[in-house]
């Protein structure tokens, strides 16, 4: 137990290093356009693969699991409709990127660690958990919507597109489910979770990785932990913003 | 001047480093020596605040560097170059860039004054025309030699070389002992060298501190170590029946 009050205090000491005013502007902003790079367009290819089979699959199983005609075929777009918009496109795509970009981060990092580069930047002077974490944690929670809604288009297109091309569902039908009853707020939701999902895939990420020790067994073993503990922190956050914010 | 001033520290109740008093001359090279586990390389990290110290201040030219806030110790900071045992080197960088880092986050440079500065740092350290080359595209010597560059790009006060010598042939390691002590007394600064390597200790060493058992054991010029009768320091220096003779040759000779 006192193990989680002595992460918990070293995550927060962390964080508040972290957001100390940087000492150049003009270089931070070089870095942020570089993780977004890294982070977010490096990710797209994978962001819109997966969101493209999954909107078909959810779409072909919807059609499979209705076979009862008091249920209307339209019920197939709303389905897909609201899986990709409530759940897949902002927390399973932010699962997907807590493998993908968490373990980067934390590999990164810790490497940087064991290597002594970090110590070379505190002894010069530079704030390294600044440095280093700022620009990631602010480049993830400026691209992440920007990704959520793309696995929202491709979800959505790739489910009309098999729905339709294997006659399980007219067009007409599909968009009819797309619209109906459509709340704007949900999508104001999922963009809300994207950005605290990236908050905490960069922030946890970069804590595993800054405080590494060992050698490359350890950066391994960082790597792993920051995707476990970034996965168990998107599921309870996903729980507690789905409370306050639809309920 | 650096005055390190009766430190302690400990790790979970065990004691690393013993009420060490010690100075370090300025435009002079000042060793640190001692075996593996001694405390020679936790009283470096404790001096350039890598580490805090349980007990005991250090004074960089009189100013208390342990009861700094984090900032003034920022500035002190700024003055102090390190050369790691492994260079340190930011893998992610070229050369130009590893050098050029320091003088971007700190100094009002123009970009052409930092490239200028760049080329005279590569020019002081003989890697002339290295510029766009990856740390992992070089060997081990010029990486050395890309450190110090990165280490004097400042033109710091104070330089720390962490066992600067490790990994590197014998004459390479002769080129970068040269180089170190060229620019302490170059440009005045204090400068502390952590090695095991008895060649440099005794050729570019001016003040040599002996750590034995978390202690200050022993301090003094590279003359006075070859007439010592101090046991340890003798028994460290000088392990082989090969070294005891070289000492004596050395002894008559002086």
């Amino acid at each position: 137990m006192s193990s989680i009050y002595r992460h918990i205090g070293r995550y927060y000491i962390l964080m508040v290093n972290v957001f100390t005013r940087p000492e150049k502007g003009k270089v931070y902003r070089k870095l942020i356009v570089e993780e977004i790079d890294k982070i977010g367009i490096q990710s797209l290819g994978i962001v819109a693969l997966l969101s493209l089979f999954m909107g078909a699959v959810v779409t072909l199983q919807t059609a499979a699991n209705i076979d009862s005609g008091w249920i209307p075929k339209w019920t197939i777009g709303y389905t897909t409709r609201q899986t990709m918009i409530l759940e897949f496109s902002s927390t399973i795509v932010s699962l997907i990127l807590s493998g993908k970009v968490g373990s980067n981060i934390a590999s990164e990092i810790g490497t940087m660690r064991i290597t002594e580069q970090i110590d070379a930047m505190d002894i010069m002077g530079v704030n390294s958990a600044s440095y280093l974490i700022l620009p990631k944690i602010v480049a993830a929670m400026f691209i992440f919507p920007f990704m959520v809604i793309l696995a929202m288009a491709c979800g959505i297109s790739a489910g009309a597109a098999i729905g339709v091309s294997t006659g399980v569902i007219s067009l007409t039908d599909y968009q009819y489910g797309l619209t109906y009853y459509f709340e704007p707020f949900q999508v104001s939701y999922t963009l809300i979770k994207s950005v605290v999902f990236a908050f905490i895939i960069t922030s946890v990420s970069s804590y595993h990785g800054y405080y590494t020790k060992g050698g490359a067994l350890e950066v391994g073993q960082s790597s792993t932990r920051a995707v476990v503990y970034s996965i168990v922190l998107i599921m309870i956050s996903n729980y507690v913003i789905t409370q306050l914010l639809l309920l | 001047m650096i005055q390190v001033n009766n430190i302690s520290k400990s790790f979970d109740g065990n004691d690393v480093l013993k009420d060490i008093t010690v100075n370090f001359h300025p435009g002079k090279v000042n060793f640190i020596i001692g075996r593996s586990g001694s405390g020679k390389s936790v009283l470096t990290k404790c001096i350039v605040g890598l580490m805090e110290v349980n007990k005991g201040e250090i004074l960089f030219d009189e100013r208390n560097f342990t009861s700094m806030d984090r900032w003034s110790r920022r500035s002190v900071r700024q003055e102090m170059g390190m050369l790691f045992q492994g260079s340190a080197l930011f893998d992610s960088m070229t050369v130009e860039e590893n050098i050029m880092f320091p003088l971007k986050m700190f100094s009002k440079l123009s970009p052409a004054e930092i490239k200028d500065r760049v080329d005279f740092c590569l020019q002081r350290v003989n890697l002339t025309g290295k510029n766009k080359l990856y740390p992992s595209e070089i060997s081990g010597g010029m990486q050395k030699r890309t450190g110090i560059a990165r280490a004097i790009a400042m033109n710091p006060k104070y330089l720390f070389c962490d066992e600067p010598n490790s990994g590197l042939d014998p004459q390479t390691a002769i080129v970068i002992d040269n180089l170190i002590r060229e620019i302490t007394y170059e440009f005045n600064i204090t400068t502390v060298v952590v090695s095991h390597d008895m060649n440099s200790v005794i050729e570019i060493g001016d003040y040599i501190n002996f750590i034995y058992q978390g202690q200050l054991w022993w301090s003094g010029n590279k003359n006075e170590i070859l007439r010592t009768n101090n046991q340890e320091l003798n028994d460290f220096v000088f392990p082989s029946e090969f070294m005891k003779e070289i000492r004596d040759t050395l002894r008559e000779s002086r």
